[in-house]
C-alpha cells in the first residue's frame, strides 16, 4: 500500500498521472511535465513534497551533534540561515544530502528535511550516531507535516496574492534564510534554480494552501518537471548524482565541506586522505548537440578514459539533452567527448555542471 | 483512452489505417503517448526502406524513455510525416492524427495479425 500526502486528493482531481515515488503515490505530471516546467521558469509553479521527510533536532548538544554529522558547519550560519550539506558515512560516502535550517539564534533547536527514500535510514542513522556520542539530543521525525514549493520569478507575487500574513513573512527573507513558527516554516529554498519558497505546515492546512496558490495563478507541477527543472540547475538527486559509493569531493560538493577548523565530522579522515592522494573523478555537465536524449549510466568515453551518466534528460529551456557526469580528472571543459546512446555513439560538449541561470541558458 | 474502431491495432501499441490505395498509415495509439509522456524525438525511416512484420523501423524518445516503432506489416515505406519530426508533441496532442509512416504492403490484405479494436482494448486492459 503506497503512502498519500495530504494533498493526494487534490492530485487526483487535478487529473495528474501518479507514480511511486520511494513508496509515495505522488503526482509524476498534470498534463505535460515540459508545459510545468515552463510554467515554472516563466511564472510559478507549485509542488508537492511532503513525501520528504522534517525533523526537529532538539537539546543541550544540538549545536554540537550538528557539527559532528554533516559535512557543513552549523556554527558558520547565520541566524535563520539554512545550510546544505552532506551526511556522511566512515568512508566518507554520501548517506544523503539535506538541509538544516537554524531557528534565529538557538543552538538546541534546529530543523533538517531528509529526502523521502533515505528518510527512515538516515533518521536511523542520526539516532543511533547521536546516542553512541552521548550527545543530549533527539531527532524527532515530523511526518505530521505537509511541505510544499513554490517556485519561480513570479513565487513572490503569488505568494502575495494567495497568503499575504504569509507572505508578509516570506517576502523579506534573504535567499536560503527561514522564518519559523512553532507548526511549521517558510525558506527561501528550492530545487529549481529559480527564486521561491519552501512552505511547512501541519497537514490540514496544506489543501487550502494548495488550492489558494494555484488560484492565484500558479501551475500544479509533479516529479517530472521537478526534474529536469533541477537537472538544468546542476543540482544533485540522491540516489542517481550522489550515493554511498562516492564521496561529496568527486560529486561536486566539495562546497558543501567546511574544512576550515579541526571539527570532527563523521567521514572528515576518509576525504581528507581522498584529497590527499589527488587525481579526483569529477561531476561536469554533458550538452548533446545532436537529436537523442542522454541517460543515466550511459557510458562517455574520454581520451582520459571512461565515464558514466548519473542524470540525463531533455531539456525544455535549452531544447537539447544535458546530463550530469562522473568523469575523470583530466577531462575539462569545452572537451568534445562521446556518449554511448541507445542508437549508438554521439558527441557530446563537456560543459559546466550548471546549465541554466535565472530562466535563461548558460552559454 | 481512445480507441478509433475503424483502424487496426498492434499488440507493441501501432495503430494501422488501410488507405483506398490499398497503403497502410502507421502511428502510435493514444495509451503508448500517455505512458511515453511528453515526446522530444521521432526517428522515422528512409522512404523506400524494405520492412518486416515485426521489425523495429523507427524510434520516438520521450523525456522519460525512448521506445521503438514495429513495422506492422511487412511492405515498403512510400511516405513519412515530416511534421512530428519538427513537432514531437502532435503526437501526444492527438496520437490519431500524427501519423508516422505510410507502407505499402509486400501482399494486399496482409493484416492477419492485426487487431481491431476491441481486440487491442482487451489486449491493453489484460496487460496493464
Amino acid at each position: 500500500m503506497l503512502k498519500r500526502t495530504a494533498l493526494y486528493e487534490s492530485h487526483v482531481a487535478a487529473g495528474a498521472r501518479m507514480v511511486d515515488f520511494g513508496g509515495w503515490e505522488m503526482p509524476l505530471h498534470y498534463g505535460s511535465q515540459i508545459e510545468e516546467h515552463h510554467a515554472v521558469r516563466r511564472g510559478a509553479g507549485i509542488f508537492d513534497v511532503s513525501h520528504m521527510r522534517a525533523v526537529d533536532i532538539e537539546g543541550v548538544d544540538a549545536q554540537a551533534f550538528l557539527r559532528h554529522l554533516a559535512t557543513a558547519d552549523i556554527d558558520r550560519r547565520g541566524p535563520d540561515q539554512a545550510m546544505y550539506s552532506c551526511m556522511l558515512n566512515e568512508r566518507g560516502g554520501v548517506l544523503d544530502d539535506l538541509i538544516v535550517y537554524r531557528r534565529g539564534s538557538e543552538v538546541t533547536r534546529a530543523r533538517a528535511i531528509l529526502n523521502a527514500a533515505t528518510a527512515d535510514r538516515d533518521l536511523q542513522w542520526m539516532q543511533t550516531l547521536a546516542s553512541s556520542r552521548d550527545f543530549r539530543v533527539e531527532c524527532r521525525p515530523r511526518p505530521d507535516l505537509s511541505i510544499l514549493a513554490l517556485q519561480g520569478p513570479q513565487a513572490a507575487a503569488v505568494l502575495s496574492r494567495a497568503q499575504p500574513a504569509l507572505a508578509a513573512r516570506a517576502l523579506p527573507l534573504a535567499s536560503f534564510h527561514a522564518s519559523h513558527t512553532d507548526s511549521g516554516f517558510v525558506a527561501r529554498t528550492g530545487y529549481t534554480g529559480e527564486d521561491g519558497f519552501e512552505i511547512v505546515v501541519p497537514h490540514a492546512q496544506a489543501p487550502a494552501l494548495w488550492r489558494s496558490v494555484l488560484d492565484a495563478g500558479a501551475a500544479a507541477c509533479g516529479l517530472g518537471a521537478r526534474d529536469t527543472l533541477r537537472l538544468e540547475a546542476g543540482m544533485a538527486l540522491y540516489g542517481q548524482d550522489i550515493d554511498e559509493s562516492v564521496t561529496p569531493l568527486e560529486s561536486g560538493l566539495a562546497w558543501t565541506v567546511d574544512l576550515g577548523d579541526d571539527r570532527d565530522f563523521v567521514g572528515r579522515a576518509a576525504l581528507e586522505r581522498q584529497r590527499a592522494g589527488g587525481s579526483l573523478r569529477q561531476l561536469l555537465g554533458l550538452k548533446l548537440l545532436g537529436k537523442g536524449v542522454l541517460r543515466a549510466h550511459q557510458a562517455v568515453h574520454t581520451p582520459h578514459g571512461e565515464g558514466q551518466i548519473t542524470s540525463g534528460t531533455f531539456s525544455p529551456t535549452l531544447q537539447v539533452s544535458i546530463a550530469l557526469a562522473r568523469m575523470p580528472a583530466p577531462v575539462k571543459i569545452d572537451d568534445t567527448v562521446t556518449a554511448q546512446l541507445r542508437g549508438g555513439p554521439a558527441p557530446v560538449q563537456v560543459v559546466k555542471p550548471r546549465f541554466v541561470r535565472h530562466g535563461k541558458p548558460l552559454a | 483512452m481512445k480507441v478509433p474502431p475503424e483502424l487496426k491495432y498492434t499488440e507493441s501499441h501501432e495503430w494501422v489505417r488501410w488507405e483506398s490505395d490499398g497503403s497502410a498509415t502507421v502511428g502510435i495509439t493514444d495509451f503508448a503517448q500517455e505512458s511515453l509522456g511528453d515526446l522530444v524525438f521521432v526517428d522515422l525511416p528512409q522512404v523506400g526502406r524494405a520492412v518486416k512484420a515485426g521489425e523495429a523501423c523507427a524510434v520516438i524518445e520521450s523525456v522519460k524513455a525512448a521506445a521503438d516503432i514495429y513495422a506492422p506489416i511487412s511492405g515498403e515505406v512510400v511516405a513519412v510525416n515530416r511534421a512530428v519530426v519538427d513537432k514531437p508533441e502532435s503526437i501526444n496532442a492527438d496520437a490519431f492524427a500524427a501519423w508516422l509512416f505510410r507502407l505499402r504492403p509486400l501482399q494486399p490484405d496482409a493484416n492477419t495479425r492485426l487487431l481491431d479494436a476491441s481486440q487491442y482494448e482487451r489486449d491493453v486492459a489484460v496487460h496493464k
